[in-house]
Parts: C-alpha cells; sequence; structure tokens
C-alpha cells in the first residue's frame, strides 16, 4: 500500500516537470510543424539559470520567500533570450525544408548548446536545496513529502490551465490557433506568421526553462539533463498526440507514474526505462500518429 | 469481364462537407472518358477512392469484377491501373531518364534488386521510346529540376504510362503544358492507349481536349454525377453548363 | 544532385585511391598509420549512414550496430575461444545484420524524428544492456581484443600496425565496391526515390516499407564491419559504443564529408580522426560545440560537405582539360 502511494505521488511530481517540458515541445510543433531535438537543452538551462539566480540571491542575504522569484526568473530569462535567438537565427533559415535538414539543425544546436552550458557553468554538479528545505514537510499515508513537491504539482498544473486559457482567450493565442490549423490562410488574413512564429518558439523554450529550474532543487544540476529530457518529453508528446496540451498532461502521468514504478519495482532496469518507455510507446501507439503531418499532397 | 471498373454508391466525406456522394458508375474496356466539374466537385476525390490513396465511408469499387475497395495504392498498381497528378508527383532529385527506369524496373518486379545495376541498354532503349511521344527524348539525361512545369506533367504521365496499365486515370493531364503541345501529346498519347486497349479515365478543365478525345463524360458537381453521356450530349446539357461551366 | 558525372567518368579515381592507400603506411609514420587504419574502419559506419541520409533518413543509434559487431566479435574471442580474424568478421557482421533484420521490423514503419529518436532510443537500451549484464560483457571495463590470426597466421608484434591496416583495407574493399553497387542498382534508386516522393514509389507498385526496410538491413551490416574492424585495431571495446554520442559523431563525419558519395565518407572520416586527436588535447571543452557548429556550417552553406570541394576541383580540371582540347 505504502508502495502504491509512493509510487503515485512520485509519479505525480514528476509528471508535473515532464508536462512543462512536454508542453512547450508540443506548443512548438503545433504551431512550427518542428520538433526540435534541442528543446531538452532548455529545460538544463533554466535549471542551470535558476540555480544560479537563487545562489546568487541567497548571497545578497534578501529575505527567504523571495528566492522562489529568483528560481523563476531564472527559468523566464533563459527562455526568453534563448528562444527568439535560436528561432530567428537558426530555425528561420530552415523551414521548409525537408525533415531531414531540420533533424540535424536541431541536433547541431543541441551539440552547441551542451558545450555553451558546460562553458557558463562547468562540469560539476550545482545543488541549491534551500528552496526545497526551506517549506518543511507533510506527511502523508505515513510518507514524508515536502511542501515544495507539492508546490511544483500546484505550479505546474496552474500553468497548464494558464497556458490553455491564455491560448483560448488572447489574440495571441487565437493567432497561434489559426497559424496551426492553416498557415497560408492566416498569412493571408493579415496575421504575422514569422512573430507568432517567434513567440511560439519563445513561450517553448520558457516552459521548458521553468520545468528544469522547478525540479533543480530535487536534483544536482549538472551535464546530461538535456538527453534525458528531450527523450521523455518526446515520448510523452508521442502518447498525448503531436500538438496537444491535454495530450502532454495525460501523457505526462502516464510516463511519469510508469517511471516511478520502475525506479520501485525494477530498479535493475532503472537506466533503460526512460528509453524502454518511449520504445513501447512507438511499439503499441496507433499508426494514425502519421495522419498527423501527412499532408494531402495530391 | 464486361467492365473494367464499378463503383457502387461510393460516399467520401472530410469534416463535414461530402466530397463524393453515392457514386455508381460502370466503365466499359476500351473506354476514353472524361471526367469535367467545376472546384471541389469531387473529380480528384473519386481518382484518390478508386486508386487507393483515400478509403470510402461507403460504397465499393471493383477492377475487372474484382472488389478493390480500401486497398491501398501499391496493390492497385500492381493489379494494372497507374494513375498521374493533378501537381506532378516525380522524383526530383534525379534525371528525366532515370525516373522512368525506376517505374520501368517496377513494372517488372525488380524493385528491391541490390546489385544488379538499373540503367541496363534494354531499358534505357525502352525508356527512351517511352518519352518520346511526351517529347521528352532530348531531356532524358537533363535532371527533372531543369524541366519547365509542362515538361514535368508530362514525365508524370509517362510514368504513368510506363507502368503499362490496362486502366489508366489521368487527373487535369493537360494543365500547365503549353497550347501547342497540348493536342499533339494527346493524339499521340490516346493513339498509343487506344492501340494498347487500355481504359482511360481524365480529368479535365480544357473542354476542347474533352471533346476531341473523350467518347463519354461524366460531369461532376457536388460530389454526385450530374450528367453521363457523350461530349456532345453533356457539354450542351444546360443544368451541366451551368453547374461546370458556370453559364446561366 | 547530379550524381552520374561520379559514377560514369569515376574510373580512375578507385585506381589512384588504391595506390594510394596502398602505399600510404610504406610512407607515413605509424601513428598516422593508425589513425588512418581506424578512419578507414568507421567510414564504413559512415556509409551505413550517409545511405540513409540519402534515404532522406537519420540515425542517431546506429553505434547499437557498431557495438553489435564488436561485440559479438569480442564475446566470441573471450568465450568461444575463437581467435581467427575472417571467420570472426563473417560471424560479427552476420550478427550486426541480424539484429539489423529484427529491429527493421519496427523501426522501418517510420520517419524523421520518429525513426531517428527510436533509433537512438533502442541504442540507448543496448547501451544499458551492455552495462549491466557486466559478467558477460565486461560492464564499463569492456572487453580486451587480443591479436586474431589472420588466415590461420599470428602477425607478428613489429608487423601488427601493418598488417591490421591492410586488414582492414582488404575487408573494407568489398563493402565499399557493394555499396558502390548498390547505388548503381534499383533498390539504390529506389531509396533516393522514396526521399523524394514516398507517394509516387507507392503508386509504381513499390513498397516503401521494404525499402527502407532492406537499406536499414544493410547500413546494420556496415556498422557491424566498422565495429568490427576498429575493435581489433583499437585492441578494447566498451559499451561506449552504443552510446548517443558515438552514434551523433557518426552522423556528422557522414554530414562533413559529403553523404552524397562513396568517396566522401572515407575523406571526411579521415579528416575527423585527425581533427578529433588534435581538438580532445586543445578543447576538451568545445568539442560537441565545434561539432555542432561545424554541421550548422556545412548544412546551411556547403551541404554537399567536403566533398563539394573536390567535385568543384573535378568539374574544374574536366573544363580546362576540355578547353586545352579545343585549342590545343
Amino acid at each position: 500500500m505504502t508502495v502504491a502511494v509512493v509510487i503515485l505521488l512520485d509519479g505525480v511530481l514528476y509528471a508535473a516537470v515532464l508536462f512543462l517540458v512536454a508542453a512547450g515541445l508540443t506548443l512548438v510543433y503545433g504551431v512550427m510543424r518542428i520538433l526540435n531535438i534541442a528543446h531538452g537543452s532548455f529545460y538544463a538551462l533554466g535549471a542551470y539559470a535558476g540555480t544560479s539566480l537563487v545562489l546568487v540571491y541567497l548571497k545578497t542575504g534578501g529575505p527567504a520567500p523571495l528566492m522562489y522569484l529568483a528560481l523563476l526568473a531564472g527559468a523566464v530569462v533563459a527562455g526568453a533570450i534563448a528562444g527568439p535567438l535560436v528561432e530567428r537565427l537558426l530555425l528561420r533559415p530552415i523551414y521548409g525544408r525537408e525533415e531531414v535538414v531540420q533533424l540535424l539543425v536541431t541536433y547541431s544546436l543541441f551539440l552547441i548548446l551542451e558545450d555553451v552550458m558546460k562553458l557558463l557553468w562547468g562540469v560539476d554538479p550545482y545543488y541549491v536545496a534551500k528552496p526545497y528545505a526551506f517549506l518543511g514537510t507533510v506527511t502523508i499515508a505515513g510518507i514524508r513529502y515536502a511542501w515544495y513537491q507539492l508546490l511544483l504539482i500546484a505550479v505546474a498544473l496552474a500553468t497548464g490551465v494558464l497556458v490553455s486559457l491564455a491560448i483560448r482567450g488572447t489574440r495571441l493565442g487565437r493567432m497561434i490557433v489559426a497559424v496551426t490549423a492553416d498557415r497560408e490562410i492566416s498569412a493571408t488574413l493579415g496575421i504575422n506568421v514569422g512573430r507568432v512564429y517567434t513567440l511560439a518558439f519563445t513561450a517553448g523554450a520558457i516552459l521548458a526553462a521553468l520545468g528544469g529550474a522547478l525540479v533543480a532543487p530535487l536534483i544536482s544540476v549538472a551535464p546530461g539533463m538535456s538527453v534525458e529530457a528531450i527523450v521523455l518529453a518526446f515520448a510523452v508528446v508521442v502518447i498525448g498526440g503531436l500538438g496537444s496540451l491535454e495530450g502532454a498532461a495525460l501523457g505526462a502521468l502516464i510516463v511519469g507514474i510508469t517511471r516511478a514504478a520502475a525506479v520501485q519495482l525494477f530498479p535493475e532496469i532503472e537506466l533503460a526505462t526512460v528509453y524502454l518507455i518511449m520504445v513501447a510507446v512507438l511499439l503499441f501507439r496507433p499508426r494514425g500518429l502519421f495522419g498527423e503531418w501527412e499532408t494531402r499532397r495530391i | 469481364m464486361a467492365t473494367v471498373l464499378e463503383t457502387h454508391g461510393l460516399t467520401k466525406s472530410f469534416g463535414g462537407v461530402l466530397a463524393v456522394d453515392d457514386v455508381s458508375v460502370a466503365i466499359a474496356p476500351g473506354e476514353i472518358v472524361g471526367i469535367v466539374g467545376a472546384n471541389g466537385a469531387g473529380k480528384t476525390t473519386f481518382v484518390n477512392l478508386v486508386t487507393g490513396y483515400l478509403k470510402p465511408d461507403r460504397g465499393r469499387i471493383l477492377y475487372l469484377g474484382r472488389d478493390i475497395t480500401a486497398h491501398p495504392p501499391r496493390e492497385v498498381t500492381g493489379l494494372g491501373v497507374a494513375r498521374s497528378f493533378q501537381i506532378p508527383q516525380i522524383y526530383a532529385s534525379l534525371t528525366v531518364l532515370e525516373n522512368v527506369l525506376i517505374a520501368l524496373v517496377a513494372r517488372e518486379g525488380q524493385s528491391l534488386r541490390a546489385w544488379a545495376p538499373l540503367s541496363t541498354r534494354v531499358r534505357e532503349a525502352e525508356g527512351l521510346t517511352l518519352l518520346e511521344p511526351f517529347g521528352l527524348t532530348e531531356h532524358a539525361a537533363r535532371p527533372v529540376s531543369e524541366l519547365p512545369q509542362g515538361g514535368l506533367k508530362l514525365l508524370d504521365i509517362a510514368l504513368a504510362s510506363a507502368l503499362m496499365p490496362r486502366l489508366l486515370l489521368l487527373d487535369e493531364p493537360t494543365s500547365g503544358v503549353s497550347s501547342a503541345e497540348k493536342f499533339g501529346v494527346m493524339d499521340t498519347l490516346v493513339s498509343i492507349l487506344q492501340a494498347r486497349g487500355v481504359t482511360v479515365i481524365f480529368v479535365e478543365h480544357d473542354m476542347d481536349v474533352v471533346t476531341n478525345y473523350a467518347g463519354r463524360v461524366l460531369a461532376f458537381s457536388e460530389g454526385k454525377i450530374l450528367a453521363d453521356g457523350a461530349p456532345g450530349v453533356v457539354l450542351a446539357d444546360p443544368a451541366v453548363r451551368k453547374a461546370v461551366l458556370g453559364w446561366a | 544532385m547530379g550524381d552520374p558525372e561520379n559514377m560514369r567518368g569515376g574510373k580512375a579515381l578507385p585506381l589512384v585511391a588504391a595506390a594510394v592507400f596502398g602505399a600510404a603506411p610504406l610512407v607515413l609514420p605509424g601513428w598516422v598509420t593508425f589513425l588512418l587504419t581506424l578512419a578507414v574502419a568507421k567510414s564504413v559506419m559512415v556509409l551505413a549512414i550517409a545511405l540513409l541520409l540519402r534515404g532522406g533518413l537519420v540515425s542517431f543509434g546506429h553505434g547499437m550496430f557498431f557495438a553489435a559487431g564488436a561485440y559479438t566479435v569480442g564475446m566470441a574471442m573471450k568465450w568461444g575461444g575463437m581467435r581467427e580474424a575472417v571467420v570472426l568478421t563473417f560471424l560479427g557482421v552476420l550478427a550486426a545484420a541480424a539484429a539489423a533484420a529484427l529491429l527493421g521490423l519496427l523501426i522501418a514503419r517510420y520517419r524523421g524524428i520518429f525513426f531517428a529518436m527510436l533509433n537512438m532510443a533502442i541504442s540507448m537500451v543496448v547501451y544499458a544492456v551492455l552495462l549491466k549484464l557486466y559478467w558477460v560483457t565486461g560492464g564499463t571495463d569492456g572487453i580486451g581484443i587480443r591479436t586474431p590470426t589472420i588466415l590461420g597466421v599470428m602477425p607478428e608484434r613489429e608487423s601488427l600496425r601493418l598488417v591490421m591496416y591492410y586488414f582492414t583495407l582488404v575487408m573494407t574493399l568489398p563493402a565499399f565496391y557493394a555499396v558502390h553497387r548498390f547505388w548503381t542498382s534499383p533498390l539504390g534508386f529506389a531509396l533516393r526515390a522514396v526521399r523524394d516522393n514516398e507517394v509516387r514509389v507507392e503508386y509504381m507498385g513499390t513498397s516503401v516499407a521494404r525499402v527502407i526496410y532492406a537499406a536499414y538491413v544493410l547500413s546494420g551490416a556496415l556498422g557491424g564491419l566498422a565495429g568490427i574492424l576498429t575493435g581489433f585495431s583499437v585492441g578494447h571495446i566498451v559499451p561506449d559504443l552504443a552510446y548517443w554520442t558515438t552514434s551523433g559523431e557518426f552522423v556528422f563525419v557522414a554530414v562533413l564529408g559529403g553523404p552524397a558519395s562513396i568517396p566522401g565518407p572515407l575523406v571526411g572520416s579521415i579528416a575527423f580522426e585527425f581533427l578529433k586527436s588534435y581538438a580532445y588535447k586543445y578543447a576538451a571543452f568545445t568539442w560537441q560545440m565545434t561539432l555542432g557548429v561545424t554541421m550548422l556550417a556545412i548544412i546551411l552553406f556547403m551541404p554537399g560537405g567536403l566533398w563539394t570541394i573536390y567535385e568543384g576541383l573535378a568539374r574544374q580540371g574536366r573544363q580546362w582539360r576540355l578547353s586545352w582540347k579545343r585549342t590545343g
């Protein structure tokens, strides 16, 4: 019974972080039809930037609760800077080129960002446990759980709701929906497709960075985060359906709980669960998935 | 077999739009049938359904008496059906001749051979012969990317023809082809096809082409066949003129 | 993309290349010969990647075939007591091809990023297995590959480097030839056709899935051969061979050399081996970035890779010869 609760709680926590990253990935895909291999790098960037900002802030000795703002700010700044840069410089030249090219370009970007982060933050892991420890713990069904973890889940939930509302309720959101549905018609309607692309991509980057920043106090931030993030996010998006926000949420739950279960019940294969999940997903997902990006050309 | 192609109650909708609405038709061997209709009348959807690119919501398709409903294009092609496309579907990174050679080797069923060369003297000769009616022989060694738009269309038709089908569907074969070439190509092509006994269905907007080459015309309107008969009769029908040509 | 030039007029090139490669170790220092051996061995894997690239597919997981070949040989030597290099090579290639044949059943149904990520994911599972089953695979320590016999003859210590060089050359020649035949064959054209227009391929009655499957099995076999030959030369194999970074490097070399020809992978591989040995010494922190930036530069400005330079020179050479003939 206890194991089940642990799996559930850990799984939901895991899912919360996964959702943020996957939501960004699926948003970008839905709008721009590009699956960015370097998306996981934004996650890592957010983790590094958030951690750094918190560490810097803590040195100033200001009131502790504000460190959460520093964490969030790190993520937002990282995403807001990296997003437009990448979109304008790298993705713009390759829109409309075939998928192989887009894959190679985003892969190149991933390689570059790996070393950029190494250059900026080195290879030693970062720990910043204060945001995690500061809020104390609570006991749920006999298991000690940190308030921070619950806070993380709440923030992820709130973000999901906010993004969903923003897409439905704001002008930008409606433009995003229009561009997603049909790029050419949107352009003829006067929508600045280029700007929508940049904004959507930046939003995606910020979401991923947010996921990274929020999870940073729970882990050690070190090189290698990007790969696991993109593989998992991709699995989530494959389950949930490319371009679907609700799908990202559902997929994140499935992947999160599955991984939590594997860690508890089959720890020997923990290393490979991440990748096994993806293989399993691709094995059982109905081929209807291809109907998504196979536009009728004849 | 009395018919080459039969459809019974063929229906297909996209979203809420009924693209093909309960279409039943029978085509006899050797017929040259023209399909006319306004844009969105269901002509290309019909071709897509018959050749297996789309699955119908309802209805059956029979080819030489055999049910081919919802069979994929690969199987339908294997049975002797070929088509050309509204937007030419060719292999853009290869030469004109290489495009045809691929079609030839596909017809032979040898597409998966990995050792013997594609380009043999026999195949090349046949390929060049196949390109002649389309005036593409002198362009044989050129990359497809260097062909003008009309040339791409002709190559597309050549590829379909290279498969030596019994039933050939052409989607707007003369659109994009210059008026000077149009009739020359159609003359040669139709006579070759008739000599081979091929049944031809072609979708056309150019009424002169239809009148000159079709022995029978199907007029599509809003997914249904409005009229079916000799070109002179169908194209004179006021209902057809209104729906297809937009004349009051 | 004008490939016919490479195929038809290229009779002289292979002979020249054979002569150059044949004579090379006799004039070059030992360490260069060693790097060349590695480069030639790995170029077969680059051929495999380039093959898929021309079909419009990129795999970030082919390290698993590299590892499949290498580990089959390693374990056959360690547990099966086998020592004969030629036999081991055939065995390893067979194993890699079998692995590709099995995995291809799943993978050949996918394209684009699904294909890329699926390959990556499976290769990482292979990596994890190689690590975990340490009692068979040696875990992180890997397996040491002792000197094999070549056709029953045990090479002398002093001439080992030379022997391995020529052995590698001899074993890769059939691979290069096979790939050359492949590109001029119906299947080779079908693969390019698939990249250009899958719909048309199906409408010719050819199964796209089967074309990709066949290409995938071939690429797996080639990858396995590369792993085996590299293993023999290096004398040691580790699970890292299956890690995504290894696969990524092969993709890089394919793009570097230029996927549009056969010599491209060879040139790219040689350039890469020498670059790597310098770069690791001076700029370990920026190795990934160097790869990334170079790859971007090539994709955006010179998609044919290094080979474009050669093609440009060759074209110039032809034009000069033609004008010379006219005036002379």
